[in-house]
């Protein structure tokens, strides 16, 4: 098998990777918040393009689901509810956009130069990949996980577990609930005389 | 040429500085908080990526899936508040938000 320059994961990885980053560019550099909506829309769904490459299958369906599908959506509704007229024109002044962009670079340097200084450890122990179970197939440790068992952590005599993640689960359910019940009340639509 | 985590914290590090100048830069209040948006998918990327790449294994994907779930939640209530402001205001330029202003 002959091995050609990139093969084809890394040249998927080349392309989802320029469009996330590019199109959040575009976000930053957009002037109108439509287009703004869009690129970002075109960001997060690359960006479950890289988890799906980062064997998270998991997580990479749950973003396209819920933050794409939902939260994005739940934006443009807020860009529609709050249009501000065809003509009207918010943009932030030549001086503050030179400022913004220089301090932007001078950031993602700080931040490279941080994570590039860095020997990151290699994983212990290789994960057991086989044909009926492929490496991104996190379905159903990590929905044990959730549940309270941990199965990819058990220790070998077998009456011991480790806690999983069923508590936070449950903390995270509950507080969708207040946290959508509160807003959908903040949301309402009320009465001209008084609130 | 492989792509290991440096390329995947690149790539984190650039979602999260864009999502900061834009929560920084942008008058419009929905700008503001596609910024936020950006930033936390940028925390995300990198939990992916150290979940491949290191020892964190599965827990680094829990957290992230507890990201995407809280970050809906926050946008939920952002918009409920960006709403209520344009309601009483009839704009969503945040420099026109001065009225606790000293």
């Amino acid at each position: 098998m002959n091995e050609s320059l990139m093969d084809g994961q890394s040249l998927l990885f080349l392309i989802f990777a320029a469009i996330t980053c590019l199109s959040a560019v575009a976000v930053v550099v957009a002037q109108t918040v439509v287009r703004m909506a869009f690129w970002l829309v075109l960001s997060l769904g690359s960006t479950a393009a890289l988890f799906f490459l980062a064997d998270a299958d998991f997580v990479g369906a749950a973003q396209l689901l819920i933050y794409v599908g939902g939260t994005l959506v739940l934006l443009v509704f807020g860009v529609m509810l709050t249009a501000s007229g065809p003509y009207l024109k918010i943009a932030t002044s030549p001086g503050e956009t030179v400022l913004g962009a220089a301090i932007a670079l001078l950031f993602m340097f700080v931040v490279f130069s941080a994570v590039n200084g860095v020997e990151w450890p290699a994983p212990a122990v290789a994960q057991s990949v086989s044909a009926d179970n492929p490496a991104g197939n996190t379905l159903r440790p990590l929905g044990l996980s959730l549940l309270g068992t941990r199965p990819d952590l058990d220790l070998p005599d077998g009456d011991q577990l480790s806690p999983g993640y069923l508590l936070p689960f449950e903390i995270v359910s509950v507080h969708l609930l207040v946290v959508l019940i509160g807003a959908a009340y903040l949301a309402r639509a009320k009465r001209r005389t008084g609130l | 040429m492989q792509f290991g985590l440096q390329a995947y914290l690149f790539v984190g590090a650039v979602l999260f500085v864009c999502g900061l100048v834009c929560m920084a830069t942008k008058r419009n209040g929905i700008g503001v908080l596609m910024g936020v948006e950006l930033v936390l998918n940028g925390a995300n990327l990198n939990f992916v990526a150290f979940s491949r790449y290191t020892s964190l294994g599965l827990d680094a994907q829990i957290f992230s899936l507890f990201v995407i779930v809280l970050a809906a939640a926050e946008a939920a209530v952002a918009l409920a508040i960006a709403l209520n402001f344009y309601n009483n205001h009839l704009t969503i330029d945040v420099d026109r938000a001065n009225k606790l202003k000293g």
